[in-house]
């Protein structure tokens, strides 16, 4: 079933009720806005639930299990209990800096799905520059963390905030290039244009066996930008304790911890958008596609985060500007004859 | 010019006694420019138990146990070292029995150790499911253990003239499962480890302990034989039985973390080989021999050394005949090791210090006693 429908229903009830355009506008916004929030934070949270329970597999234990359904309301105990927590704030920090790190975390997060499809004309608003949006807005994350480290008063999260703001800037670069094959071929930056011009092919017309590895320089990219092992520098448990969020406790820190989650799901919806053909797909309501495709890359995600070690600062740049950087120019010449010069 | 404005200084980052990647309590004063250390200052001294005091004040069969404390992770080889110099400043006969009996919780526990060692330096370089892996092995060689004696730390198994009680007869079938199990559960680890480009990136040439740095500090064991010295006390000072067993003493020429986990893996193969032998040849007969409570050895001496996981482990005694010990001194090669850190660390980065001294396989209570 497509749910575009019911928000079709819901605004022309709205609009029955003769409250005039601004108003109608406004409450809708703000409805729909409670939606995607209420459903990213389920999202985060079976998250959160799943990692622990691929991580336990992966490693031959079985994980939580007693809460629940195979451990299933795990989280939202564990929500529960880091909101009781006491909220402290070192005596030595930077107040407002320390305050306001965790919010600007969680709303970049959040940010990102205005301009997300997540169905077939299930999207709250279509900008026409949308990936760029999500570009930009995601890179706020880093102002955050190094917010973070900096207001935290504490070496460890310093060292942790400036790792985090080399790293995302870095890898920023092959991430917008792979993103540009995609923007070239479909000659569009809406999303939802994206996603058309890969609906060919009974729904199987997808960027990624056209651009492979256009699609590889982005995932390694985004699990950089995710702060994901093997790039999981900024937080690395066993050099700097905890990184960046060393000293969060209660629900500043738990805005942190969801909003990596929610940054998770935010790369691997732009990865399954842009190169797995988005919703498109025969037979199954779109947004089950969208959720499927999106889910796959998670899992892929959190397969890398259980199988490799972690890599060191310096390589991970050396990384990012020797290797990834010329590949993704690479992959723009290729596209550039390919897609421009002989039309596909 | 940026220099010409911006003032930079050197950072003192106090890592431990608390921090994940110190394996227990160790503390390091670290002086950084941004990411590169400058300077190490480890300070010692957070797990300290005067063990060499305590014992002076007790008979020698009341020291095992102290022993056990010494180097909770090889257990077994602290007993050993302490019964082997007791037993030199005496005639003690150990019977046969006992002697492969040592051999084979010996290298049982060398097995479990590297187990723990290959699998916390996976995990300080941040993957976390080898460590999971090693550990379920180690867990199997624990159930020997705690079938053998009760324990799976802190033993009292090896007995001032011989061993504390026979193995159970359900002990040979399992340790023979195990043995059979092993060399392909190592296959497993490598193949997660080994060949694993960013598993070399973070451990080649990164470390490097040259020649002549393992001489300077006194660095034993397999970190020394990592760096192409090939001395190992079982084959080159061979105590108790390891003369009549035929195994490989591996050498790497590679100095760096990486060659010291390889050797850990060859090693972990090896011992496997030693406790098959040991238990093909295991004799009948009693496994202790006659000593007394207040046992009494000769006035005198004496210094006895084994090949402990992590390097050379020995006890100099001196013993004035009474049933006490008169002095005991202890040498445990994790200090020697942690002596080494900061001129190995000069120069390289935080995480490269999580890896050496993870790779060295230091632990805490071996420093402090």
């Amino acid at each position: 079933m497509e749910l575009a429908p019911v928000f079709a229903w819901f605004y022309g009830l709205l609009e029955s009720l003769g409250l005039g355009d601004t108003l109608n506008e406004i409450i809708s916004e703000a409805i729909l806005a409670l939606v995607v929030f209420g459903f990213l934070s389920l999202v985060a949270l079976f998250l959160v639930w799943w990692e622990r329970k691929i991580s336990a597999h992966v490693q031959q234990r079985f994980g939580p299990m007693m809460t629940g359904w195979h451990g299933v309301i795990q989280t939202i105990a564990d929500a529960v209990k880091l909101l009781q927590k006491e909220d402290i704030t070192p005596s030595l920090a930077d107040r407002g800096v320390f305050f306001w790190a965790p919010v600007i975390c969680f709303v970049a997060a959040f940010a990102a799905y205005v301009v997300m499809p997540f169905g077939k004309d299930l999207i709250v608003a279509d900008l026409n520059v949308g990936i760029l949006y999500i570009i930009a807005i995601t890179t706020f994350t880093v102002i955050s963390l190094l917010m973070a480290g900096w207001g935290s008063n504490n070496k460890y999260a310093l060292l942790g905030g400036m790792r985090s703001a080399a790293q995302v800037v870095s890898y920023e670069v092959p991430l917008a290039l792979s993103v540009l094959g995609v923007v070239m071929v479909s000659g569009s930056m809406s999303m939802n244009e994206i996603v058309k011009s890969q609906a060919g092919w009974a729904g199987f017309h997808w960027n990624i066996f056209f651009q492979p590895l256009g699609f590889v320089i982005y995932i390694i990219a985004a699990t950089a930008e995710a702060n994901r092992v093997p790039f999981d520098i900024p937080e690395a448990e066993q050099e700097l304790v905890a990184g960046f969020n060393i000293e969060y406790s209660g629900m500043k820190f738990a805005m942190f911890f969801l909003a990596e989650f929610v940054n998770m799901f935010t790369v691997s919806a732009i990865a399954a958008t842009i190169f797995l053909g988005g919703w498109n797909g025969p037979f199954l309501p779109s947004w089950i596609w969208f959720l499927g495709k999106t889910l796959a890359m998670v899992f892929l995600l959190m397969l890398f985060r259980w199988t490799y070690p972690r890599l060191r600062v310096d390589q991970l740049m050396e990384f990012a500007w020797k290797i990834l950087l010329p590949l993704a120019f690479v992959n723009i010449i290729y596209i550039g004859i390919f897609a421009k010069w002989l039309g596909w | 010019m940026a220099e010409d404005y911006l003032k930079t200084e050197e950072m003192v980052v106090n890592m431990g006694p608390n921090h994940p990647s110190t394996h227990g309590v160790a503390r390091l004063i670290l002086h950084l420019d941004g990411e590169v250390i400058h300077e190490i200052e480890p300070v010692i001294g957070y797990l300290h138990r005067a063990i060499e005091k305590v014992v002076e004040n007790r008979t020698y069969a009341q020291c095992i146990p102290m022993m056990d404390r010494f180097e909770y992770v090889t257990a077994m080889m602290a007993d050993w070292s302490f019964a082997l110099a007791a037993e030199r400043l005496s005639d003690i006969e150990i019977p046969e029995r006992a002697e492969y009996l040592r051999v084979i919780m010996g290298e049982l526990n060398r097995m479990a150790s590297h187990l723990l060692c290959v699998g916390v330096t996976a995990l300080d370089l941040g993957a976390l499911t080898p460590f999971l892996y090693t550990f379920r092995e180690r867990e199997d060689i624990l159930d020997l253990f705690e079938m053998t004696c009760g324990q799976r730390l802190t033993y009292n198994y090896i007995w001032v003239g011989g061993v504390a009680k026979d193995i159970p007869p359900e002990f040979t079938p399992k340790c023979r499962e195990f043995l059979d199990k092993i060399d392909a559960k190592v296959d497993d680890y490598e193949r997660v480890l080994t060949k694993n480009p960013i598993w070399l990136a973070r451990n080649k040439d990164v470390g490097m302990i040259p020649e002549k740095m393992v001489y300077d500090y006194g660095v034993t064991g397999p970190s020394a034989r990592a760096s192409g010295i090939n001395f190992d006390v079982r084959r080159n000072d061979p105590y108790s039985i390891y003369d009549r067993f035929d195994f490989k003493v591996p050498v790497y020429h590679g100095c760096d973390c990486y060659d010291r986990y390889m050797m850990r893996i060859q090693e972990i193969r090896q011992s496997a080989r030693i406790v098959r032998q040991a238990l093909e040849n295991l004799p009948e007969g009693p496994v202790r021999a006659k000593v007394s409570r207040t046992f009494k050895p000769k006035e005198g001496e004496v210094y006895s050394r084994i090949e402990s996981a992590r390097g050379e482990m020995g006890v100099h005694l001196i013993s004035d005949g009474s049933p006490k010990p008169f002095r005991v001194r202890l040498r445990g090669s994790s200090y020697s090791h942690l002596c080494a850190i900061p001129e190995i660390c000069r120069g390289l980065k935080i995480a490269d210090l999580v890896a050496i001294f993870a790779s060295l396989d230091i632990i805490l209570p071996e420093i402090d006693r």
